[in-house]
């Protein structure tokens, strides 16, 4: 009988967002499923997220190793294999940790591998069907996996509404790995970028710039309207990559993770990456392409060039 | 150092949408135009650079028909000594692991001490890399933003959540996947390509790389795609019509009620 | 009193015979002079070919009369200018007077033929030399009381540039001053002691001769010799003084003139002498290290004065971005000077870039040609800064910004990377469609003429209102014309000046082929930059071109384009000139007469206009270009504009236009000023 497992990323002793997103990712698999959740690591904040996990899976398998105090994939990937078994399915964030993992992982098992799933239409027979983006999601894609030898599935963050039902009253489950775990990648430590001028998740009101700013100058633009309306400015990746704003200012899953009130997404095309580091808050998004994929998860939209619609709407604002 | 390059020839989408097609079961590929994916643009970048500090060749291969003689050669244009072409119509309808089995094919018949490919690439997927050092048995690492060069080892930098920079040691050899802005790539003219237009670029196909035809192909994809759709965008964004004014006075009242105007 | 020996028969120091030493002078200092030359041509022998500066040979001799001998461009800085202009004349006067003055020191009655102080010519040149050697001597005094305590700014050196030049300038206007001292108190001293030599009232002469009126004989017999040999001293010193530094120009500036371009608007081959064909075949493309350089842009570093005008009127370094023309030339020269040394071996030539250059410094350049047009010695810069460019993309070493822009146009044909079916959806937009037909090449259909859009013209939302404006304005002029639309591709005017020749190449081959089988007579285009890169990068089109303003006069002139009066008569309009329509092609008044053909129109001209007209920052892939700056060059124009009180800025080029829209935002003039494009002006006052 396959079983279905999520692996849970933590940190400091929390959970992380995607920890309840694969509890609902695992029903659309099999809604009568009992999911087991993976957890590693090592001491205190271990237990705790064990203990924060049995409240919504059923079984919580337990590891603790001083050698995954850091979740090293290679590392962690020698437990798994341990534990995974034939047929069975393992759910994984697709987040730089999931990237690390996932693929290797379906080699090691020998299971087929599938990346960042939006969707999960459900089983048929062995065949897994699943929703997929492409072209940094232009388009939409049915794909199939064949789960007769199981699965990884790496799914993207934010897409499941977290299971926050908590009412699963499971219980934790401690194993030991046999493997040897030394890794021939060795984790040395995290360089976290000096902090910027500004911080950007203190702010209630964001004005994030995309693309559609086409020039640096042109940041003087968002400048002045989010001083009309007492907010920050804040940017996607290509603004960061073109050095015209401080990676600190960069709202996506390689930048900050913001949860502003009101978000003004101006010129921005709507990345996964990027809507990866909105978690909440109203989204206004102001694109001049109908097509642009904001539209889909904004709450309100207008079609408009950025650089025409700021100084606008700045101007308004002022007169209020 | 020895190290290998795997690109892969992709739609350049950067300007213009992706359309489906009118029967809507494929992308509109009239009018596409093709390039080498940005990422492992990146990835022959840094091999150059690292090759010009310590010595050594790159090579880059990529899989597909004549096609892809042209981004070969983009990249050669850089600076990659050698280019391998993978064809074969055995080759075609591979899902993620097939790829990966024919990658190693062509990694077992040199002697490499670094492989790179991008960190992703049209799909989305960001498997390959991963996937070819756990059937090569040798490290990994994904979203590399920076290398050193050390001793047997490199030391390296990934790119996580939070615009944070994870730094590992990483022995040799290994597979790395390359995230974009970890250098800037140099131009490649016209005049460039032409240079090597004339280098010959090695064509092997599944018997010369041993590889069992049964292990790659759409009969061993267990990953398929069915089409492409564009969903239905009913439940998007309420979107805002009439004169600039009209907007501007609505999204101010909007702003009102959501707390976005202090 | 007795006559006063002359210098040849005078024994200095009891033994020396002063024939002796003059000869020793005229030995000494010509071989030194020829030591130095040599080494100064060493370089320009080792350097690139160029052919073209031997054809053309009236054009040639009418440019050396005006610019050389005429000093045209010289008043355009007035003092600095008008005092040139008389020690250049000065100079000339004397050149004769000091020749014989050194024969004298050999032969005391030496004189040249025809110019004997008792023939008629003599007489009169002798009264010119007088008064030109005291001209020269005054305005050396206000010329060094100007460099020396006025310190113009034009003449700073920043320090990431090197040192100052102000001693340097100094000193040699002491020389000359000394020249002319010398001169005048030797012939002074003669006549102080009673030679019979007529000396023209109130000049230097004049007033030393006055001065010694009374000096002892001896005393004169000592002036008169050691003024001599000190002129012959200071003559030599000078000549050989001369190559070492910015006053090389007084021997270069003639041969720098004659070989200076006479063509305008083309941007010079990869290499002279090799075809497109043999293109491929080059191992090196453009500038990368000293001996790139043409001899002729040698040339051109040994004759920069140091003038600073080219840096004056340069856009790019009036708004602080890293380029100053000026130092282009001369970081270049100090680097010939320190790698052909006068003594000591050649040193190994380094590459330029990374060394003397920026890259950031060489693609700040918008190639407008301001520093061309000033410059009274004719140097060039924007083929050098295009050959640096196609060294730098030779490598690769090419911004990212501008690899984008770069690739879309190799696989697009344009620098958006838009689908090149779309090229054409502006004529097909449905309310234009209704009022005006365009024929499409593409669709089969053919005219007379060919409306070369370009690309800016055919993607960007806002400048697809010039295509149309331009498409109403020949149809009421009475024009049969067509578009290429999908079959057309960027006129790649930037993209040569940027350096990717071969990339140009494609586009220029594609576009001639287009043009030739669509079977048009002629070529109409409403972007200055198109205009130019037909005109004059596409030598393989033998067909008329013309810029859309000119349409617009013509048919003004003959009845069938009627305008009707100025719809806001309490505006005032100003025309900015494109740089591509004006400097590159001379295309000034056809514009201004075209405003004007509008009845009752008010306009007024800018502080900078013309061929000084300011760049508005570059089209093409400038706009894609990201430079350090601290203004925008459009910005300075939108004040220039205000300070004109032109409330209407009306432009005739699609890049000025984006560029100055926006500069009105950014300095803060919305809704005080205004920008249009000519066409679209012309075409909301037609009678239709």
């Amino acid at each position: 009988m396959a079983k279905l497992y999520a692996y849970i990323s933590h940190k400091n002793g929390v959970a992380d967002d995607t920890a309840l997103e694969l509890l609902t990712a695992a029903a659309k698999i099999d809604a009568g499923a009992s999911v087991t959740a993976i957890v590693t690591g090592s001491g205190a904040d271990l237990d705790k997220v064990c203990q924060e996990m049995a409240a919504s899976y059923k079984e919580v398998l337990k590891i603790d190793n001083e050698a995954m105090a850091y979740p090293n994939a290679e590392i962690i990937r020698k437990a798994l294999v341990e534990i995974i078994k034939d047929d069975d399915i393992v759910l994984l964030p697709h987040d730089t940790f999931g990237m690390d993992l996932g693929p290797g992982l379906s080699i090691k098992t020998d299971s087929p591998f599938a990346a960042d799933i939006v969707d999960i239409e459900g089983v048929d027979g062995s065949t897994l069907k699943l929703i997929r983006q492409e072209f940094a999601g232009q388009v939409y894609t049915h794909v199939t996996c064949d789960i007769s030898s199981g699965a990884i599935l790496n799914i993207r963050p934010g897409v499941c509404k977290a299971d926050e039902s908590k009412a699963a009253g499971g219980s934790v489950t401690e194993t030991s790995v046999s493997a040897d775990l030394s890794a021939g990648r060795r984790y040395l430590e995290t360089v976290i970028p000096e902090a910027g001028d500004v911080d950007i998740t203190k702010s209630d009101v964001l004005v994030s710039v995309g693309r559609g700013i086409e020039d640096e100058e042109n940041i003087e633009i968002a400048q002045e309207l989010a001083d009309a309306m007492g907010a920050v400015v804040s940017c996607s990746r290509p603004i960061v990559d073109a050095k015209w704003l401080e990676q600190s200012r960069q709202v996506g899953t390689s930048g900050k993770t913001v949860k502003p009130k009101v978000y003004m997404a101006m010129g921005i095309s709507g990345s996964f990456q990027h809507l990866g580091g909105i978690k909440g808050g109203f989204m206004i998004a102001v694109n001049k392409n109908p097509k642009a994929p904001i539209f889909q998860v904004a709450n309100v939209g207008v079609v408009a060039d950025i650089l025409e619609f700021m100084p606008e709407l700045t101007e308004k604002i002022g007169d209020l | 150092m020895e190290i290998l390059v795997c690109i892969k020839r992709v739609p350049d989408n950067e300007e213009n949408e992706i359309e489906l097609n009118s029967a809507g079961n494929d992308i509109d590929r009239d009018d596409l135009v093709y390039s080498v994916n940005e990422w492992d643009n990146y990835a022959v970048e840094e091999a150059i650079q690292i090759v010009d500090n310590v010595g050594g060749s790159v090579t880059v291969v990529s899989i597909g028909d004549e096609e892809v003689d042209e981004v070969l050669r983009r990249e050669m244009a850089m600076g990659a000594e050698k280019g391998i072409m993978l064809t074969d119509d055995a080759f075609e309808g591979s899902d993620g692991k097939g790829i990966a089995t024919i990658l190693k094919g062509v990694v077992e018949k040199g002697n490499y001490d670094l492989i790179m490919t991008g960190a992703q690439a049209d799909e989305g997927y960001a498997q390959i890399g991963g996937m070819l050092a756990a059937m090569m048995d040798v490290p990994f690492a994904s979203l590399v933003n920076k290398i050193e060069v050390g001793d047997k080892t490199l030391k390296i930098g990934r790119e996580i959540e939070g615009g944070n920079q994870e730094m590992n040691e990483i022995d040799l050899p290994c597979v790395l996947s390359i995230q974009t802005g970890i250098n800037e790539p140099r131009y490649v003219g016209i005049r460039g390509i032409r240079k090597v237009a004339s280098v010959e670029i090695p064509e092997f196909g599944a018997s010369d790389l041993g590889i069992d035809a049964g292990t790659i192909g759409e009969a061993a994809a267990k990953v398929k795609r069915v089409d492409y759709f564009m969903p239905d965008l009913g439940d998007g964004a309420e979107m805002l019509e009439g004169s600039t004014e009209e907007i501007i006075d609505k999204l101010i009242e909007i702003l009102k009620a959501n707390g976005g105007l202090s | 009193m007795e006559h006063l020996i002359s210098p040849a028969k005078y024994i200095i120091f009891g033994f020396l015979p002063g024939w002796l030493l003059s000869i020793l002078f005229v030995v000494v200092g010509v071989g030194t002079f020829t030591y130095i030359m040599a080494k100064r041509i060493a370089p320009m022998i080792k350097a690139a070919p160029d052919n073209s500066r031997f054809d053309r040979i009236p054009d040639r001799i009418i440019q050396t009369i005006k610019v050389w001998l005429l000093q045209i461009r010289q008043p355009r800085y007035m003092l600095a200018g008008v005092l040139h202009i008389l020690v250049f004349f000065g100079f000339l006067t004397l050149f004769l007077r000091t020749n014989s003055l050194v024969v004298i020191g050999i032969s005391e009655n030496f004189a040249l033929p025809g110019l004997s102080p008792d023939q008629f010519l003599g007489k009169i040149y002798n009264i010119l030399k007088d008064y030109a050697a005291t001209i020269v001597f005054f305005a050396c005094i206000v010329a060094a009381i100007r460099r020396g305590i006025f310190k113009p700014a034009r003449y700073a050196v920043p320090e990431k540039y090197g040192h100052d030049h102000t001693a340097e300038a100094v000193f040699v206007l002491a020389i000359i001053m000394g020249l002319m001292t010398t001169e005048s108190l030797f012939e002074a001293a003669a006549v102080a002691s009673g030679h019979e030599i007529f000396l023209a009232p109130l000049t230097l002469a004049w007033f030393f001769s006055k001065v010694l009126h009374n000096a002892s004989h001896g005393m004169l017999q000592s002036i008169h010799v050691i003024s001599y040999f000190a002129h012959d001293f200071l003559f030599f010193f000078f000549l050989c003084f001369l190559p070492l530094g910015k006053h090389f120009h007084v021997i270069t500036s003639i041969f720098n003139v004659i070989f200076m371009r006479v063509q305008r608007g083309n941007i010079k081959p990869v290499m002279y002498g090799v075809s497109e064909e043999g293109l491929d075949d080059l191992e090196s493309f453009g500038v990368k290290k000293l001996e790139d350089y043409t001899w002729k842009h040698m040339l051109d570093f040994y004759s920069c004065a140091d003038c600073g005008r080219c840096s004056d009127q340069c856009p790019a370094n009036l708004v602080g971005r890293p380029l100053s023309p000026r130092f282009i030339t001369i970081k270049a020269r100090d680097l010939m000077f320190k790698n052909y040394p006068l003594t000591g071996p050649m040193l190994k030539s380094e590459p330029l870039m990374e060394t003397i250059y920026e890259p950031d410094e060489i693609w700040s350049c918008t190639t407008c040609g301001a520093c061309e047009q000033e410059c009274p010695l004719g140097i060039e810069y924007i083929d050098k800064i295009v050959d640096l460019r196609r060294g730098m993309v030779d490598e690769g070493d090419v911004p990212q910004t501008l690899q984008k822009p770069l690739k879309a146009l190799g696989k697009r044909g344009n620098p958006w990377g838009k689908m090149e079916k779309k090229r054409a959806d502006w004529a097909k937009d449905k309310e234009f469609a209704e009022e005006c037909t365009v024929k499409l090449v593409e669709k089969g259909e053919t005219a007379e003429t060919l409306y070369f859009v370009d690309s800016i013209s055919s993607y960007d939302d806002r400048m697809m209102d010039i295509a149309k404006a331009s498409s109403k304005v020949l149809t009421a002029s009475g024009v049969d014309f067509c578009i290429l639309g999908k079959q057309e591709k960027d006129s790649g005017n930037e993209v040569i000046r940027f350096g990717e020749e071969m990339l140009f190449q494609d586009l220029k081959g594609n576009n001639v082929d287009a043009i030739k089988e669509s079977g048009v007579k002629n070529i109409v285009t409403a972007d200055p930059h198109a205009y130019n890169a037909l005109k004059n990068d596409y030598p393989e089109l033998d067909l008329p071109i013309e810029h859309i303003s000119q349409v617009i006069t013509k048919s003004v002139k003959s009845g069938q384009l009627k305008l009707k009066p100025v719809e806001d008569s309490s505006k005032t309009y100003t025309y900015h000139d494109p740089c591509y329509l004006g400097r590159h092609n001379e295309l000034y008044d056809d514009p201004r007469e075209a405003i004007d053909a509008i009845p009752g129109i008010k306009r007024v001209e800018m502080l900078k206009n013309k061929d000084r007209s300011l760049c508005c920052s570059g089209g093409g892939l400038m706009l894609f270009y990201e430079p350090e700056e601290e203004e925008r060059m459009a910005a300075l124009r939108v004040r220039m504009a205000d300070e004109a009180g032109a409330n209407v800025i009306v432009t005739a080029c699609p890049f000025c236009l984006v560029n100055i829209e926006d500069a009105i935002k950014v300095a803060g003039f919305e809704g005080q000023i205004e920008a249009i494009e000519l066409a679209e002006l012309i075409e909301t006052h037609i009678i239709k």
